[in-house]
């Protein structure tokens, strides 16, 4: 009875007819997608929470264990928790004082004063579920997240603001003046859409060594501002804005630079917000580059910081994977609150 | 192009999130009216006309250093032997750096090549391309078809997909190094299934296969939004009349999804095959090239060549770097034909 209703409710495609094959074929789809594409990241966070030795264990399990420990009076240091089969059969908790070959010295918790000899495969550990939380507190002394993480956000921050201003701008005078070489202009920005960093990273860090922005986050942030596509996005954006709306605020006196900002700007909105979107992934995500401008530590990026991090403890499982989860927090609290957003914007300009 | 929802107008912020706003719009304009004491006198001087060179000036000074003239500049460099980095240290040699990459024996065999490298990242990166656009656009395509039928929860399932999107290389690269690692979950699975334990970084066709695959995981949520978006700008009126003139499921995917979604399909093809050529971040954290060369890419040989390699050959970095612009340029040209002669149909 209650099965038959769950089923009903399951399978009922909004009111209208009882699923059929290929809806269940869609959420089976839906279910295997979900499962590929979170379960890594899930397996990460998961793991990130476990002690070295946990991490170790094969097979893996799924949740962080660990093993139970407890203060015994006489002990200075938490002695860990066993589960002991007895010669008679019967079952203790157990506290293991230490071990000796094949062997080990157990006493009663509550009651210290006697040791106990039990062979070591007539125990076996309590474990409860652990959260290592010094795997994110010990690396942050030595990793420097909050450097790293300030350096990422200043150079997502700045680099989005510059690019929004000086694209606008240049967007701005493409759509709504007649001068010449605009076309000439134009067609030269548009024309390097597909020409990547990668292509010109040589010349692109010599002028970098020129400047002396070497190791500096100017180098990072500059080079990529004048995006083509950013150009490209708002100039489309602002042609279809009515020319008239210009023409009137002129003739109440405004200044072109007015005009600009407080006719043109409010109104590109959404070709704004899709830019800055754009730009933000590309910042934060942003590797090979800063990855050549930068090699003092103290200007690092995450991305850059993570990498060099990982390099270096390559088998400190524990320590990287914790600080991999806290880089990847802060897009996914933004992605959280605008995926809505994000994702319509995106998918109604399809650039990248 | 039509909107998938209409983005729901931004809630009506309250509390910090306006006061926030407010600020920031406060500080906006403060700076851009102290702008203004200075544009204004600029603009009588010039006139309105010319405040245009003004308003590119920023962009097009930006893109001119940053761009244009490294883009003329990696020209030359590849042109130049040594190791100086600065172009008046380096003597000039001509076409040799491009004969140093062609030198081969047999451009099938990287054997036989004096950069067996170079081509050994040639092949791989036309095998990478050819399989990882292949692959991802049918699995974009057939998660945007399922996205797009009556389903419960359309914007979390979207989420799900998109979400790798926004995942930086290292931290995808680093998920997968944990997962696919000796002792990595996938072995447990594998073992448990009564597989033996695969060392899948060790093994050249297993770490291409995976290189594959991640980069597959980590895009194609892109890929698949923007299909999504072509798939909803179809009208309906098409459906129902393909459905009245008899049409059934597959005939009506034939005939009215796929010529209605070509031009989409179109703009994700080439946006896929662009960057499949310029794969560099995830795999040189997750692999760094190897096992031995087999997943040493385009990029990351130009990125070794000039920059991590104890001696640094920009010339014949750039050099790798024209081959690769100007495969990008044909790409682009083809699109670009292609393109136009599908308007014109």
């Amino acid at each position: 009875m209650l099965f038959a209703s769950v089923g009903d409710f399951i399978t009922r495609t909004r009111g209208r007819r009882r699923l059929d094959t290929s809806d269940i074929l869609t959420y089976l789809y839906l279910a295997f997608g979900t499962l590929v594409m979170f379960g890594p990241v899930l397996w990460l966070v998961l793991s990130s929470f476990k002690t070295p030795e946990a991490l170790v264990r094969f097979p893996p399990q799924l949740l962080p264990y660990g093993q139970e420990m407890a203060q015994v009076e006489g002990y200075e240091d938490p002695l860990p928790l066993f589960l002991v089969t007895l010669e008679d059969g019967s079952q203790r908790r157990m506290a293991q004082v230490r071990r000796v070959g094949l062997e080990a010295q157990m006493t009663d918790p509550d009651n210290p004063g006697e040791i106990v000899p039990v062979p070591i495969d007539q125990r076996v550990p309590i474990e409860r579920i652990q959260l290592a939380w010094s795997n994110y507190t010990e690396p942050l002394a030595r990793f420097n997240f909050w450097i790293y993480l300030r350096n990422s956000v200043v150079v997502t921050v700045v680099a989005t603001a510059i690019t929004l201003i000086i694209n606008s701008m240049a967007a701005f005078a493409l759509s709504k003046y007649r001068f010449a070489g605009r076309d000439a202009i134009f067609l030269v920005i548009i024309s390097t859409l597909m020409i990547p960093i990668s292509v010109i990273l040589v010349p692109v860090f010599l002028v970098i060594t020129q400047i002396g922005w070497n190791n500096n986050l100017w180098g990072v942030i500059i080079p990529g501002a004048a995006t083509p596509t950013g150009v490209f996005l708002l100039r489309q954006y602002m042609l279809t804005l009515p020319d008239e709306l210009i023409d009137s605020a002129r003739i109440d006196g405004a200044s072109e630079w007015r005009i600009y900002w407080q006719i043109i700007l409010p109104l590109s909105g959404p070709a704004l917000a899709v830019l800055a979107i754009f730009s933000v992934m590309w910042r934060w995500n942003d590797f090979l580059w800063p990855l050549i401008v930068l090699s003092r530590s103290e200007v690092f990026t995450l991305q850059v910081g993570l990498h060099a991090f990982q390099g270096e403890l390559n088998v400190q499982w524990h320590y990287v994977l914790a600080m991999t989860v806290l880089t990847l927090l802060p897009i996914t609290v933004v992605f959280a609150f605008l995926q809505r957003f994000i994702t319509t914007g995106i998918a109604t300009t399809g650039l990248k | 192009m039509e909107q998938i929802d209409t983005p729901r107008p931004t809630a009506p912020a309250a509390g910090i999130g306006e006061l926030l706003g407010r600020a920031f719009y406060a500080a906006f304009g403060a700076v851009m009216n102290t702008l203004d004491l200075v544009m204004t006198p600029i603009q009588r001087a010039i006139g309105v006309r010319n405040m245009a060179y003004l308003f590119v000036l920023p962009n097009l000074l930006i893109f001119a250093v940053f761009v244009l003239a490294p883009m003329l500049l990696n020209f030359y460099y590849a042109m130049t032997g040594g190791t100086a980095l600065f172009p008046q240290d380096r003597p000039f040699v001509g076409m040799a750096n491009f004969g140093t990459l062609f030198d081969c024996g047999n451009f099938l065999d990287p054997n036989t090549c004096r950069e067996d490298r170079f081509w050994r990242a040639v092949y791989n990166t036309a095998i990478f391309v050819i399989f990882q656009v292949g692959v991802m656009v049918l699995v974009s395509l057939i998660t945007a078809l399922v996205l797009n039928r009556k389903i419960k929860a359309r914007g979390f399932f979207r989420s799900v997909y998109f979400y790798p999107v926004l995942l930086s290389p290292v931290v995808v690269a680093l998920i997968w190094k944990w997962i696919l690692q000796r002792d990595g979950v996938l072995n447990a699975a594998a073992l448990a299934m009564g597989f033996e334990r695969i060392p899948f970084m060790l093994n050249a066709n297993w770490t291409t296969i995976w290189v594959i695959a991640i980069s597959i995981w980590a895009q194609m949520g892109f890929y698949t939004l923007i299909l999504l978006a072509g798939l909803q700008a179809i009208p309906r009126e098409m459906y129902e009349a393909s459905a009245i003139d008899g049409a059934g499921n597959w005939h009506s995917f034939r005939f009215v999804t796929l010529p209605l979604l070509m031009p989409t399909m179109f703009v994700v093809l080439v946006l896929s095959l662009i960057r499949a050529v310029q794969i560099f971040d995830h795999i040189f954290v997750l692999t760094a090239g190897g096992p031995g060369t087999a997943t040493l890419y385009l990029v990351q040989y130009i990125y070794n060549t000039g920059f991590s390699n104890q001696v640094q050959r920009f010339g014949l970095a750039s050099a790798a770097s024209v081959v690769l612009g100007v495969t990008l340029l044909i790409f682009t040209l083809i699109q670009l034909r292609l393109s136009r002669s599908s308007d014109s149909t």
